[in-house]
């Protein structure tokens, strides 16, 4: 591949230990992926230096003063102990740990706890912003159109290629921390423009309003293209961030999204032409009653028990007008006492509801408002759930196979309503 | 009345080159080097990564997952390409720190996730194949992969009767 003399001069060491080991990471990967440059990226989002309690007990004792040896073997797949450099762009954590305060209520261990304290420490300490969430499109780090990025997190991901216009693949938790050093990724995918046009198209021929909605289409998308580029067209009306949050979430994990084009409402799809640039549609498909209904089936396919006692909101991490949203619909009632409701967010955006009143009207309600992880990633239930209700496809495809529980999928309303009564009662569409 | 047709011999209906001990050579390219054999795992379907497997375990715990439940670990795992998180490269780095990673790679669709998971995994991976190696390789044949090189070995197995 070829190397800038900037790049050379990483591989060579002559920038420090530690951009020498990203760079070597860099050059494997961009030799695995058939790269033959790398790009400069302005924008890093990823878990540079997060452990989970494996990660923690297996390099044990392994560090040497800041040699941290997480972070040199894990992050950088290096074979030998490093010194830590600053980052070199603008780097953000995403989610991890648990939450700073309530992390007792998530079943999480002193000892743990203290760890991911640690953790957050030595990332903060090396220039890395702190966000912990999987939106950082709603707590501070918006990238522009065109904007070459390095981000984790495939919801985060396929939100910033497709609604916001800048470029990322799915990066990992190694190449993030090696961008973060370096300023490079390689250039391959969806870096280059004609890597960004759409594939597939889909007609989308029911009305789709509702969150609920763009949950169930979006686990329709990335379950029909799998890894490709769906062109979205039909009887959509505009959505908002938290639809298309909810519809990029479903549609990277049902398959693996990483950009869409909605014609009309998306930055690189003003027509249909415009979405599919010079590419003729591989295949056509239709999402129609009967695909809504098998997506709702599929989503539903566990569960059996119709009394809830767990109803998880904030998949990915709830936006300001979810929060506010889950207050208005506890109305002022109580949630039954054979039931709990968690709502995840990010720390900015539960800062703005605690000034807003709307944390206040769920705690009142017996509901506990938490930052920094989910139930799905911080493998936490409340004790004794059999049953969750959900009201993001994402979390009702990973929430019953991480914790072996049943699981309803459905609006927020019917999450509340569950909730307060502690019955299921969804509708299928 | 009802008849049952005793089993056919192993092998019987199979072609040529399917037969047990017949070889097929296919040709890619290289995403890591090294060389490793092993027993073949195959699935058309795509990989999970965080969320849908347990490192620990090497097993597949997606939901609805054709391999649900059935461990990779040692095997030569043959598959379409990677889905889903991004944490993917993480999971089977752990996998590879926990001892239960394959011992080499085989699949269609390059990402960036696949292309990084088999980097931090470290075994010998191809791709980009002069026959679809999901229609070439079955579950249980011996797969000798040459990383270095891009070439796939395939030593046919007699399938286990079912």
């Amino acid at each position: 591949m070829i190397l800038t003399d900037d790049e050379k001069a990483m591989v060579d060491g002559e920038r420090g230990a530690a951009r020498q080991k990203a760079m070597e990471l860099l050059v494997r990967y961009a030799n695995a992926l058939g790269a033959e440059r790398f790009v400069d990226v302005t924008n890093v989002a990823g878990v540079p230096g997060s452990a989970n309690p494996f990660l923690q007990n297996y390099y044990k004792n392994k560090s040497a003063g800041d040699r941290d040896a997480i972070f040199s073997y894990f992050d950088l797949d290096a074979d030998e102990l490093i010194d830590v450099q600053e980052p070199v762009v603008q780097t953000y954590h995403l989610q991890g740990g648990a939450d700073p305060e309530q992390w007792e209520t998530l079943g999480v261990k002193v000892e743990v706890f203290r760890n991911h304290q640690e953790r957050e420490a030595f990332a903060a300490r090396h220039g890395v912003d702190i966000l912990k969430t999987c939106t950082p499109y709603l707590a501070g780090n918006v990238p522009v159109k065109g904007e070459h990025c390095a981000w984790m997190e495939s919801s985060a991901v396929i939100y910033c290629n497709s609604v916001i216009g800048a470029r990322t693949n799915t990066e990992g938790r190694e190449s993030t921390s090696a961008a973060m050093l370096t300023g490079k990724i390689p250039d391959w995918g969806l870096h280059r423009a004609e890597h960004r046009a759409g594939t597939h198209r889909i007609d989308v021929a029911i009305p789709v309003e509702s969150v609920m909605d763009w949950g169930m289409l979006g686990y329709f998308a990335g379950d029909v293209v799998q890894e490709r580029i769906p062109v979205l067209t039909g009887q959509y009306s505009q959505p908002d961030v938290v639809r298309l949050k909810h519809f990029g979430a479903a549609a990277s994990t049902s398959g693996g999204v990483e950009m869409y084009h909605i014609v009309g409402v998306t930055p690189e799809a003003a027509t249909e032409a415009e979405a599919f640039g010079r590419r003729v549609p591989l295949e056509h498909f239709v999402y129609d009653e009967a695909e809504r209904r098998r997506v709702y089936d599929q989503l539903n396919s566990n569960a059996r028990s119709t009394d809830v006692d767990y109803v998880m909101l904030g998949c990915p991490h709830a936006a300001l007008a979810q929060i506010k949203e889950a207050a208005e619909l506890l109305d002022g009632r109580k949630i039954s006492a054979n039931c709990r409701l968690w709502l995840f967010t990010s720390r900015a955006v539960k800062h703005e509801a605690e000034h807003a009143g709307f944390t206040k009207a769920i705690v009142d309600a017996g509901g506990v408002v938490m930052t920094d992880t989910c139930s799905a990633f911080a493998q936490a239930i409340p004790p004794g759930t059999r049953v969750a209700a959900l009201d993001s496809a994402k979390q009702a495809h990973y929430l019953p196979a991480i914790m072996g529980i049943q699981a309803w999928f459905g609006s927020t309303r019917e999450c509340i309503e569950a909730a307060i009564t502690g019955r299921w009662r969804g509708e299928r569409p | 009345m009802t008849t049952t047709n005793p089993s056919p011999p192993l092998g019987s209906g199979a072609t040529p080159e399917r037969r047990p001990g017949a070889t097929i050579v296919l040709h890619g390219r290289s995403v890591v080097g090294g060389r490793a054999e092993g027993e073949a795992l195959v699935t058309r379907q795509t990989i999970p990564g965080w969320g849908g497997v347990n490192p620990l375990q090497g097993v597949i715990t997606e939901t609805r997952h054709e391999l649900r439940g059935i461990s990779f670990k040692d095997k030569v795992l043959v598959f379409r390409g990677a889905k889903g998180s991004s944490g993917w490269s993480a999971m089977y780095h752990t996998a590879r720190l926990a001892g239960t990673a394959p011992r080499a790679l085989i699949f269609n669709e390059m990402t960036t996730k696949v292309a990084l998971g088999a980097v931090v995994m470290r075994v010998p991976s191809v791709t980009d194949l002069d026959r679809d190696p999901l229609e070439a390789i079955e579950t249980g044949d011996w797969v000798v992969v040459d990383g270095d090189r891009g070439v796939v070995e395939v030593i046919k197995q007699p399938r286990p009767r079912l």
